[in-house]
């Protein structure tokens, strides 16, 4: 072993974004690594996709053609399961001998998972555009306008981002990866009971009341005026409205949970 | 002229629910010193190092780590202090380069400064040939060189190292003893836990013994030895009126007595004419010993003489009473 040469430490000034964009390449690199969890991100949604439409396609009745239905339901299906996966990273890092050197070193629990959300954006960013490929392959056919599209994708990334600092709180309540994992579970059976796959007037009526009132039918309807020029009406501000509530109260509880658990 | 200490701790305790870990520790570490915290598993060690390093909050008492209140100012502390745990503080999906890369960066420095001390610390721990791989595929031994290594990305003025050698092969241990000294011959403060006592001596200026969440003794290796006795006499007796004999004339010098196997232990200096001396007092006939074994004094003995009982045995078993 040569001798050991020491560096002295730079001063200290500002570093949360500097923290943030540190970690969101970490925990890219993580998930470009993590191939399991990658392909089933991935191809998941695809399958869905393809399930949906050729299993259950034939004897669902919506006036449209099903795949042109059920594409914006699968997008945000698709979105939610991906953003959910946040929560299991989330809890490996903080089951894991790692926790302790970031805090050590002063990194703050906000650009811990900022970056663990950033990563999942782009995993989602890419599982979106894939599935919509195949969804222009078996005859998605939207009628949108620019604008349409541009809404269409911002109100995705808009729940991805909601969905993802959700599970990111969730990871930090979750006691160990196994348990976040049951999470992602709950996210992806919450577009079911909504104007998703089937019309909502098609359900018993105990359930519509839930199925109208629950955040991801105001989404769908606004994905699905955007790409297919239903009507929108006050959805997207309801959407919107949603997210930014989501998001609120999942950057406060992840940063009390983050303190408390590492107190 | 008084300097001021790199540690201070008074009265540190830490209860999770009612089981109390840590019971009262005081604490003098001076600067550029090496100072071990030694003592079984389960004794709060740990405990005592994530307190001091500000990743758990004292239930009571106050510490201060170069300078900064580990309560009141724990980013002081953190600004001043790296810590490398039991388990490897880094990501197995990274490769070692990268790891280094990610914390130096963290720390501050630039991409080009950290990629550049990366390759520096790579090469100054004997990781090169590593450098690419993954750190899941690493030995043990590599991965506990590279998360001391990441803990000197920049320069700390204290080390805690939480039992930096458990679980390693004699041959890494000896890499890793190599670089605890030379980091000591670089001037900075080491703060290290162990359970053995051949790693606190050879390490460490002075030691303090840990015991259920105390500290029971505390002074430089030699003195603690002394204490203890260098080594320890084993003797074989040959009947249990022998046996009884010799009890008589040890009393309480006798530090380990087993009438069933008619065996008892003696601490001493390990000199020829000490266990001459003793032997010709115990057994001044020649007629009482049938055998006797003289032995390094070892954390058990060291133990055994402080607290009374055998050192290694699992915190469990007694805090399950």
């Amino acid at each position: 072993m040569s001798e050991i040469v020491m560096t002295a430490a730079p001063p200290s000034r500002v570093t949360l974004p500097r923290d943030a964009l540190v970690m969101s390449a970490r925990c890219l690199r993580l998930s470009a690594r993590t191939i399991d969890a990658l392909l089933t991100a991935l191809l998941l949604p695809v399958i869905l996709m393809l399930l949906f439409v050729y299993l259950f396609g034939g004897a669902i009745q919506t006036g449209t053609e099903y795949v042109t239905y059920v594409v914006p339901g699968v997008l945000l299906l698709c979105a939610g399961f991906g953003a959910a996966t946040t929560a299991v990273s989330v809890s490996n890092d903080m089951t894991s001998g790692i926790i302790d050197r970031f805090r050590a070193m002063d990194i703050s629990g906000t650009a811990l998972l900022a970056g663990h959300v950033a990563a999942s954006l782009v995993r989602n960013a890419i599982s979106t555009t894939l599935v919509l490929g195949v969804a222009f392959l078996i005859g998605f056919r939207p009628s949108a306008s620019l604008a349409g599209w541009l809404l269409a994708i911002g109100i995705l990334l808009l729940f991805v981002l909601a969905m993802s600092w959700l599970s990111a709180a969730i990871g930090l309540l979750s006691g160990s990866p196994e348990a976040a994992n049951g999470f992602t579970f709950l996210v992806m059976f919450l577009p079911y009971p909504s104007s998703a796959f089937v019309p909502i007037e098609t359900m018993p009526s105990w359930l519509q009341g839930f199925a109208r009132h629950q955040p991801v039918t105001p989404m769908i309807e606004t994905i699905r005026g955007a790409l297919l020029g239903t009507p929108i009406g006050n959805n997207a501000w309801l959407s919107v409205a949603w997210c930014a509530a989501i998001i609120a109260v999942s950057v406060v509880i992840a940063a009390v949970v983050f303190q408390r658990r590492t107190a | 002229m008084t300097i001021p200490l790199a540690i201070s701790a008074t009265s540190l305790t830490k209860s999770y629910r009612e089981h109390q870990v840590v019971r009262g520790i005081d604490l003098r570490v001076t600067p550029g010193s090496v100072f071990a915290l030694l003592g079984p598993n389960g004794a709060g060690k740990t405990t005592t190092v994530r307190i001091l390093a500000t990743l758990t909050r004292p239930t009571s008492g106050t510490a201060l780590v170069a300078g900064h209140d580990i309560v009141d100012d724990p980013r002081g502390v953190r600004r001043s202090i790296s810590v490398t745990g039991q388990y490897a503080a880094l990501d197995d999906l990274q490769t070692g380069a990268e790891n280094l890369r990610m914390i130096g960066r963290l720390a501050g420095l630039t991409a080009e400064q950290a990629r550049q001390r990366a390759a520096e610390l790579l090469t100054q721990f004997d990781l090169t040939e590593a450098a690419k791989r993954r750190v899941g595929t690493w030995s043990g031994g590599m991965r506990r060189r590279l998360d001391i290594a990441a803990s000197l990305v920049v320069e700390p003025l204290i080390v805690f190292l939480d039992e930096p050698t458990t679980g390693l092969d004699p041959r890494s241990r000896l890499a890793l003893w190599n670089v605890i000294a030379q980091l000591a011959s670089a001037g900075i403060t080491i703060f290290l836990t162990t359970q053995y006592l051949e790693e606190a001596d050879r390490l460490a200026a002075r030691v303090a013994l840990i015991d259920g969440g105390r500290i029971v003794a505390e002074g430089t290796p030699a003195e603690l030895k002394r204490r203890v006795g260098n080594s320890r006499l084993d003797l074989d007796l040959v009947s249990d009126d022998a046996f009884m004999s010799a009890i008589d004339r040890l009393g309480a010098r006798a530090t380990r007595t087993d009438r069933a196997a008619l065996s008892i232990s003696v601490p001493t200096d390990g000199s020829a004419a000490q266990v001459r001396a003793l032997l010709d007092e115990i057994d001044p006939g020649n007629r009482l010993l049938s055998q006797f074994t003289v032995h390094t004094a070892t954390l058990d003995d060291v133990f055994l003489s402080l607290t009374g009982r055998v050192g290694g045995q699992p915190e469990m078993e007694r805090s399950n009473v």
